[in-house]
């Protein structure tokens, strides 16, 4: 099935709060070159690649909105809406939740303790959904949503700043295969990915801090920042089609493809 | 009974895929990793892939601050305090029995929660029950015919805490030897130690069982024990009519079951000596007035009474006389028992299966028990039952005996 996303144009798109390391009010992002990386990716998901991709307007005062990955978790007609872990980001919910409810999406908020950062902390691979917590997700939202989802939810402590969400160090690329940074989680993750991910792909530290993880995968194109070579190499022999984009300017906020796509079917 | 204050401790509950995500190991590392101990109290795994698991555990530290950090730290991975719930009490609804559902007792040091109190709970033994008193601020074992009507008795499992013994970094006999039983065990060194443990009961403060068979006596061994009472290492024996009978027999006669213990030969019509043994005491009113009358003058009996030493004498169905001290009625043996037991810390079961089988049931596990047969199946069998801290010696009776009073007396 082609994929349907959400994304957000990066109008409003700046560096203006510090909650990652990868972010620093004194590195700004340039405007001009993040709408141009922004819709070379938008024209490769759509033209090239065949995906639909959906639109949120885009928000004064919500430099992060862009990152529609966190917006939730959609299954279905169902949406299952984040608690983001800052303030800051706190204020996209009410967007984020009108679009939704605009589209007639069942929306399920999560417990107000529980933070969790939907997709940027949750990816299948297979009937089995992979959740990463401590950083920006609460391991108690985990079992809300595999009680909502009716499936299995493997818990994944992210254990590196940098890798703050588990779409950071992880990347599913099929129901048998995923990427991932092994030293982003500690012994028991590395061993829960390597147990229950039929063939998990280790990713070098150099592609890893390149967001190599933060891929998005359409059949068996992956769209990802240029420059992670050993990655491209290791993906195209496994007869993956690599798209390498130059996504330079949203990695001054911790993110890279996948932070800025939201998974509609 | 311990008089240790119990650990820090707090409940914990896991909800989740905490099997496959390594959830629940992990937050079992941690405790450890940290300095504190756990106790799974329960653990429900799902069935199928998608099924969540849930697990309660129990976590204790040595000290408060670091069970809190353990605590803040597991939190993180999904181990939030369980809700601590008072236990559930429940009028007797009549004379001997306990209601329905009632918590039925270890021989573990344990705590009921009472108005949000943890009291520890008297006497710990066994298969009994617990009962609270009406101001909800004392707790102790009761046994199952001691139940009055309306006295209120704990039931489920809800507020209850039992703490597992702890073992001693250290290494000593009762544990080296606890694993197993052989009759292949150093036993020179193994009597050294049960001395060792006896002494040090004694220094503080403890009292010391003997549960004795009457194979003390045949054997040729009555003499030791009586040596151990006079000589104040012994201050409970708990035996049957047998042993009192042939210990008295002895004494009278010089034979047992008509054999003359010095030549090892039967005495003429010595199979008579055991019943005009019983016939002499009770005619005199019984051991002790036997004692006090100049009648009784040697053996074990008479080293008991004339030390003041508590004995309880609990009788079979096959005996004879039996003896007036002799109890018939076991219900009332159990009772006089457990009147003797308090103090009690170490026990020392000689050559007899049952009568040691109803002494280790009353004690509490904390009681350090010697077991010692000839029949390697009896210590096995004694060993396994409930108490941690058992150690089995397979020998015969009179070669023990001779070397732990040697030992004691040097």
């Amino acid at each position: 099935m082609m994929p349907t996303f959400l994304m957000c144009p990066p109008d409003y798109y700046g560096i203006e709060y510090e909650i990652n390391p990868w972010m620093d009010r004194r590195r700004p992002a340039d405007p001009v070159s993040a709408e141009k990386q922004w819709r070379a990716l938008y024209g490769r998901l759509t033209t090239k690649l065949g995906a639909t991709v959906e639109l949120l307007s885009p928000v004064r005062g919500l430099p992060d909105l862009i990152f529609t990955a966190n917006a939730g978790l959609v299954a279905g007609t169902k949406f299952i809406r984040s608690n983001f872990r800052f303030p800051q980001r706190q204020r996209e919910i009410p967007v984020f939740e009108t679009w939704f409810k605009e589209r007639s999406y069942q929306i399920l908020p999560l417990p107000a303790a529980a933070c969790f950062e939907g997709e940027g902390d949750a990816l299948p691979v297979g009937k089995t959904l992979f959740a990463g917590y401590r950083m920006r997700s609460d391991i108690q939202s985990h079992q809300t949503i595999a009680g909502i989802l009716g499936c299995e939810v493997l818990s994944l402590e992210l254990v590196d700043p940098r890798f703050y969400h588990l779409d950071t160090c992880f990347c599913p690329l099929d129901d048998r295969t995923a990427l991932y940074f092994p030293e982003a989680f500690d012994t028991y993750g590395r061993k829960v990915i390597e147990t229950s991910v039929p063939e998990p792909i280790p990713v070098a530290r150099e592609d890893a801090l390149r967001f190599g993880c933060n891929a998005i995968v359409v059949g068996t194109d992956v769209v990802l920042h240029a420059g992670c070579d050993e990655l491209n190499r290791d993906l195209r022999r496994r007869g993956f089609t690599v798209h390498e984009l130059d996504l330079s300017e949203f990695h001054k906020a911790g993110g890279s493809a996948k932070c800025l796509v939201l998974r509609l079917n | 009974m311990s008089k240790e204050k119990p650990l820090p401790t707090e409940t914990v509950e896991l909800h989740g895929h905490i099997i496959d995500s390594l959830t629940l190991p992990k937050v079992l590392d941690e405790v450890m990793n940290y300095g504190g101990t756990f106790e799974i109290i329960e653990i429900v795994i799902g069935h199928r892939r998608e099924d969540p698991s849930r697990a309660r555990v129990r976590v204790s530290a040595p000290a408060q601050e670091i069970l809190d950090t353990i605590l803040s730290r597991i939190k993180q991975l999904g181990a939030v305090p369980a809700v601590e719930e008072d236990a559930v009490l429940v009028p007797a609804d009549r004379d001997g029995a306990f209601p329905e559902s009632f918590y039925c007792t270890t021989n573990l040091q344990t705590f009921v929660r009472c108005r949000d109190r943890w009291l520890e709970v008297a006497r710990p033994e066994m298969d009994c029950g617990i009962l609270v008193n009406p101001d909800l601020k004392r707790a102790a074992t009761i046994p199952i015919h001691l139940v009055k009507k309306g006295d209120r008795i704990v039931v489920g499992h809800q507020g209850i805490r039992v703490t597992p013994l702890e073992r001693s970094p250290e290494r000593n006999v009762f544990e080296f030897m606890a694993s197993s039983v052989s009759s292949e065990k150093p036993k020179g060194i193994v009597i050294r130690e049960v001395s060792a443990q006896i002494r040090a009961a004694k220094k503080e403060g403890g009292r010391v069982m003997v549960v004795a068979g009457p194979a003390v006596v045949h054997t040729g061994a009555g003499t030791h024990l009586e040596q151990l009472i006079e000589s104040g290492w012994v201050d409970v024996l708990f035996a049957g009519n047998a042993l009192a009978v042939h210990d008295i027999e002895q004494a009278l006669y010089g034979t047992s079951l008509g054999i003359y213990l010095e030549k090892g030969i039967p005495a003429k019509e010595g199979h008579e000596h055991h019943m005009r043994a019983i016939n002499t005491i009770r005619r005199a009113g019984g051991i002790r007035p036997a004692v006090e009358r100049g009648i009784l003058k040697s053996g074990i009996m008479a080293a008991c009474v004339r030390k003041g030493i508590e004995f309880v004498l609990a009788g079979s169905i096959r005996d004879d006389g039996p003896l007036p001290e002799v109890m018939t009625d076991m219900v009332m043996a159990q009772d006089a028992l457990r009147k003797v037991l308090p103090g009690v810390s170490v026990c020392v079961m000689i050559a007899t299966m049952l009568h040691s089988i109803a002494a280790g049931n009353l004690l509490p596990a904390s009681v350090k028990l010697v077991c010692v047969d000839i029949n390697p199946a009896v210590v096995t069998k004694l060993t396994d039952r409930g108490s941690f801290q058992a150690i089995g010696l397979v020998t015969d009776v009179e070669p023990f005996l001779r070397e732990l009073r040697t030992n004691l007396s040097g």
